[in-house]
């Protein structure tokens, strides 16, 4: 197929279960939204994977470059105090 | 069992038919959904099947003369528009016929309740496509448009009463027509003017007599357990 004909690309993004978020499946072709979110059915959750479904133009995805990754992640690396161990979780707490 | 063989016959023969799409659909994700929708029809046609009798034997050793299908499932997929005329008429029908036994209290009650949701789902596919290709460009619009006619002839056939299948069929061929009438008038297609039931039309899968091109699928479709009988994974 020419890039003229080629259908655009969606992320798809699926919630496994009530509670959960959603999370990156995949991405996919589609002609639109409509036919997006059913060829995710159809590909991303056939095994009983989600109870909902979200599609999105990747277009529309701004992401972080390669080239940023250390002005934008390492900083972070050094501060164990941002991080949430400092207390015991207690029992029956899930999804954390 | 007649009715059983009837249902699980056009289930088994038009999950075939759309396997064959495999390695050969326009596009991966629409592959993958004809596939779905095969597997959803040989689950049903397996569990009807082994109502008559060993499923196997039935699906594999059987002469096409003893085969009870429609006519309009064994057609051949032709271009995409026509898997998608035959896939709208077809989950069209099953959908409500599904739904009528799943209210009833028949053999067939617990088997239609749980697979009127993949129908559902069946009608669902066919319709968007049909609204995309008849509402798109002049090539698509012209190609739905000639498999929809082409393929009428044989949906009188589906509405020929089986034996053993308890359903008000002219409520269901009423909201067939009723359906099918309104998605082809979005998808800006006219609704075919020829005959559904009649001289030239199909009519006689029911009684064992197909279609021409039905002889060469089953001959592909029964080779491998014919050669090797007995085969298994």
């Amino acid at each position: 197929m020419s890039s003229s004909t080629e259908w655009p690309l969606w992320e798809v993004f699926v919630r496994s279960r009530r509670g959960l978020s959603h999370t990156h499946a995949g991405s996919l072709h589609a002609p639109d939204a409509e036919m997006a979110l059913r060829n995710a059915r159809d590909l991303y959750t056939r095994r009983s994977e989600g109870v909902s479904i979200w599609v999105v133009p990747s277009a529309q995805v701004t992401a972080s470059s390669p080239d940023e990754k250390d002005s934008f992640f390492e900083p972070a690396g050094d501060k164990p105090y941002r991080h949430p161990t400092f207390y015991e979780i207690p029992e029956g707490v899930k999804h954390l | 069992m007649t009715a059983a063989l009837a249902l699980g016959d056009d289930a088994l023969v038009l999950s075939h038919r759309l396997g064959e799409w495999a390695g050969h659909a326009p596009v991966l994700e629409e592959e993958v959904a004809l596939a779905n929708i095969a597997l959803d029809l040989l689950g049903q046609a397996r569990v009807l099947l082994s109502l008559v009798g060993d499923e196997d034997e039935l699906a594999y050793l059987r002469e096409e003369r003893a085969f009870r299908n429609v006519q309009l499932v064994e057609q051949p997929n032709g271009d995409f528009a026509h898997t998608i005329a035959r896939q709208l008429y077809f989950s069209t029908y099953q959908r409500l016929l599904y739904e009528q036994l799943a209210a009833g209290d028949g053999p067939f009650a617990g088997l239609a309740a749980k697979a009127v949701k993949e129908v559902a789902y069946h009608q669902d596919h066919s319709e968007h496509w049909t609204l995309r290709l008849g509402d798109g460009t002049d090539a698509s619009h012209e190609r739905m448009q000639d498999a929809a006619d082409a393929l009428w002839r044989f949906t009188g056939e589906l509405f020929q009463p089986v034996e053993g299948v308890e359903v008000d069929w002219q409520s269901l061929h009423g909201g067939w027509l009723e359906s099918v009438t309104a998605v082809l008038e979005r998808a800006t297609l006219t609704l075919p003017t020829g005959p559904q039931s009649g001289a030239w039309t199909a009519g006689a899968g029911r009684q064992g007599i197909h279609t021409e091109p039905f002889g060469r699928m089953l001959a592909e479709m029964q080779h491998l357990h014919r050669s090797h009988p007995g085969a298994s994974w």
